[in-house]
């Protein structure tokens, strides 16, 4: 058991911190710590620009095989290139949803076409997407899908006809992806299908969602007869439960210590107030910032046991990795409280302006969402009884039709 | 990346596993607990002889195992888990961590080869002073005192919160010279615990399952070949072996906050209350979930902090082993025993409240538990006193 990386690792971290020490500078200086979580509606042009500025180092996709564009980099590698570009104030990515979620899915399950067809786009930044899993009616109880998908022989084309949310980058992507039901007499999992579409066309409008923060970086995105190609569909009518679940099993917790990173980025904020407004002499503050620092600090132990494990063959996570989410989510969003109460009342104070919320006050409301998406703090427990200790399922009431 | 058990170390978790799993049952801990000793001594023997674990970080050259931290590590969390009672603790992880980090050529060369055979220590180094504001284990707390006469020592005063203290064959005391104050003048000595002017009471304990004395000391005088290291220096190398005594007790913690759970989990899974078990109630799941969440959390502290106290202990003997990480030994340790004794106390209770009635019985082992959560999150200082110290390291 060892608390450190190779030499060769180490290597690797140099280089990388490198080059994003050359390149992060000149016209990308300002998007610099910007457009992350709470802020990614924030320089999305610039941020744009940068991701293809990433692609011509060679610096996107590094995880994916070397055959469809990446650089085959060991997990280690993976974890140290997020970690180092989170050091730098390296911006939100906006391919991230593209290169972490989209590309895997079509490399595992996509057929050779559509490998051609939209794995270059992802790697060297051209191409945006977005994902299309919950719908209003389908939030925690994810498999609930309305959105439906019908093959219209004439056309020679899939048609879709319903409505997703708290879709992110929308209204920039090129692509979603979209689980719609095939089988209009299915329900839950079943008769589901897994659709690559298009977001230029008449068919398909962007709304976009004013959240609690007052910015919007999610969307509505409804479709009316939305198209999409015959052969734009992965794997069979039927498999995109699959092909869905499949994809969430592609999170190796690769970028959880460039979260930690910002997260310490944060707590430094944080704490460098403190200092300043005198709340680090109050015992109970000491007491909270402490503890945040202690178990930012545990949590990075966390992910390394995690990624020091062996993958289960089945796709099944340690228990260190079930317990994931909700461990950083809610230790995230105690930070926001504890930030709030280190600022006292100057913490209400907003700039000057259409209601701007300064990092800390952003950060603070935003962290309300991290306990809610991507799996509520309750069906994370629900999650780590079934799984991790075995306890029953909740009976199941079935609908009457 | 390589943040997980070798398959030796695997080896040795599964061996200290079972063994405890066999001797270490219900019934055994409860004869334990009423003995006066607190342990089964023929047990104790048998396992020195056998598995020799009280040798497990002993180098070679005295007769030891030579492994490291992380091996002792991954046995105290199985001691835990099963509620091992034996000197191990003790003698282990506060008078062999001493006599390791403080103690003379000398001092080694007599005392860790009979550690080996089977002898017992403990460290004595606090007054009464660990009882006040909340638990205060500063060097504050060092209040026993020793004056020179001659060539000798004599050693004053009336140390509390003793692990083992009144069954140790060998005593570390701390001392400090009177009139000084905080880090200043506080010496270290080997003592045998039948050498004149020394009284031990047992001081009784909630928590059974680890006894606790008192050692009185009246005009004990000892040879200068008694002082451990240099003479009022003696705080430096005892905050590093209180760091790493509060290491191996956070692992043995996080074992114990393993063991509740895992017993309330397969309770809940039997108990039927509305033609349903109660484990099938989300009331139930949750609060398991969260306990799982704590424990996995306090794994990855313990595992940590175990690394670092391999690491800060090799530098110590003067194996070079050290990546960095032996500067953080402190908060490190911090780190582990805020989170695990909040952890274990927070498991006992709710496995507690799970269990419904019977988790209130004598008959049930849950109280066991519950107590043993307490008593350990009360030693070497509560999650307060730990997250203190983290805060004067990054606040002030």
């Amino acid at each position: 058991m060892k608390l450190s990386f190779s030499p060769e690792d180490e290597r690797f971290r140099e280089e990388v911190a490198q080059w994003l020490n050359d390149n992060l500078t000149g016209e990308f200086e300002k998007v610099r710590f910007r457009g992350g979580p709470g802020d990614e509606h924030m320089f999305q042009e610039e941020r744009h620009a940068w991701e293809k500025k990433l692609a011509e180092g060679g610096w996107t996709c590094i995880g994916w095989p070397t055959e469809f564009g990446g650089r085959a980099s060991s997990i280690e590698q993976q974890v140290i290139f997020n970690e180092e570009y989170a050091r730098a104030g390296g911006p939100g990515r906006v391919g991230h949803i593209g290169e972490g979620l989209a590309g895997p899915t079509i490399i595992a399950f996509g057929s050779q076409e559509q490998k051609e067809k939209y794995l270059p786009g992802i790697v060297n930044g051209t191409e945006l997407w977005c994902q299309g899993y919950s719908e209003p009616g389908a939030g925690s109880d994810l498999a609930n899908v309305k959105t439906k998908a019908r093959f219209d022989e004439e056309k020679g084309k899939w048609v879709i006809n319903g409505q997703k949310v708290w879709t992110s980058l929308a209204h920039e992507s090129d692509f979603c992806f979209v689980i719609a039901r095939t089988d209009p007499d299915s329900v839950a999992h079943k008769g589901l299908g897994f659709f690559l579409v298009k977001m230029d066309q008449p068919g398909v409008e962007v709304r976009p969602i004013e959240q609690i923060t007052g910015t919007s970086e999610f969307n509505e995105v409804f479709f009316d007869d939305a198209e999409c190609d015959a052969n734009d569909i992965v794997g069979e009518p039927g498999d995109g439960w699959k092909v869905a679940m499949g994809l969430l099993g592609f999170e190796r917790g690769v970028s959880t210590l460039g979260q930690q990173m910002q997260f310490q980025n944060e707590l430094n904020e944080v704490v460098r107030i403190a200092k300043e407004n005198g709340a680090a002499q109050d015992p109970v503050i000491r007491q909270r910032i402490a503890q945040s620092h202690a178990e930012l600090k545990i949590m990075r132990y966390n992910s390394m046991r995690m990624l020091s494990g062996q993958s289960g063959s089945d796709g099944s996570l340690q228990k260190e990795a079930l317990i994931y989410k909700l461990f950083w989510a809610t230790w995230h969003r105690s930070l926001g409280e504890l930030a709030m109460d280190v600022m006292g009342p100057e913490s209400q104070i907003l700039d000057p302006g259409q209601y701007e919320l300064n990092r800390l006050q952003s950060m603070y409301l935003f962290t309300r969402s991290d306990t809610i998406y991507g799996g509520t703090n309750q069906i994370q427990r629900n999650i780590i009884a079934e799984r991790g200790l075995g306890m029953p399922k909740e009976p199941k009431i079935t609908a009457k039709t | 990346m390589e943040f997980a058990f070798t398959d030796e170390q695997k080896m040795i978790q599964d061996t200290a596993e079972s063994f405890l799993a066999e001797v270490s049952t219900s019934e055994a801990i409860r004869k334990a607990m009423a003995s006066e000793e607190g342990y089964d001594t023929e047990l104790w023997q048998t396992v020195c002889t056998d598995l020799y674990w009280q040798a497990i970080h002993i180098p070679e050259q005295y007769g030891g195992m030579g492994l490291g931290y992380v091996e002792l590590v991954a046995m105290l969390e199985q001691m835990g888990r099963f509620l091992f009672c034996s000197p191990f603790y003790s003698t282990v992880c506060l008078a062999t961590n001493a006599l390791l980090v403080a103690g003379t050529d000398e001092q080694k060369e007599k005392y860790l080869p009979r550690i080996c055979e089977g002898m017992t220590a403990t460290l004595a180094f606090t007054g009464e002073q660990a009882g006040k504001r909340g638990g205060d284990w500063s060097a504050d707390s060092v209040q026993a005192t020793v004056a020179k006469d001659g060539d000798s020592f004599v050693l004053n005063g009336t140390l509390r919160y003793v692990p083992d203290g009144l069954t140790s064959d060998l005593l570390i005391i701390a001392a400090r010279t009177e009139g000084s104050i905080g880090k200043d003048g506080i010496s270290l000595f080997t003592v045998p615990a039948d050498h004149t002017g020394i009284t031990r009471n047992l001081l009784p304990t909630m928590d059974q399952t680890r006894k606790q004395g008192e050692v009185i000391l009246e005009n004990v005088t000892l040879p200068s070949a008694a002082l451990m290291g240099e003479e009022g220096k003696g705080w430096k190398p005892l905050a590093k072996v209180i760091d790493l005594a509060t290491i191996a007790l956070a692992a043995e913690q996080m074992g114990g906050a393993q063991q509740i759970m895992d017993i309330t989990v397969e309770y809940t899974k039997e108990r039927v209350q509305f033609n349903r078990t109660i484990a099938s109630f989300q009331s139930i799941k949750h609060k398991a979930a969260d306990m799982m969440t704590r424990v996995e959390v306090a794994r990855s502290a313990v595992y940590y902090a175990a690394c670092v106290a391999q690491e800060a202990l090799a530098a110590e003997l003067g194996v070079d082993s050290d990546n960095g990480f032996s500067t953080e030994l402190s908060e490190a340790a911090s780190v582990a025993k805020s989170y695990c004794s909040d952890t274990y106390f927070a498991n006992a209770g709710d496995g507690l409240q799970m269990h419904g009635g019977v988790g209130f019985t004598w008959e049930y082992d849950v109280h066991l538990y519950f107590k043993r959560a307490k008593a350990s999150e009360h030693f070497l200082g509560n999650g307060a006193y730990h997250r203190e110290r983290i805060a004067q390291i990054i606040l002030d």
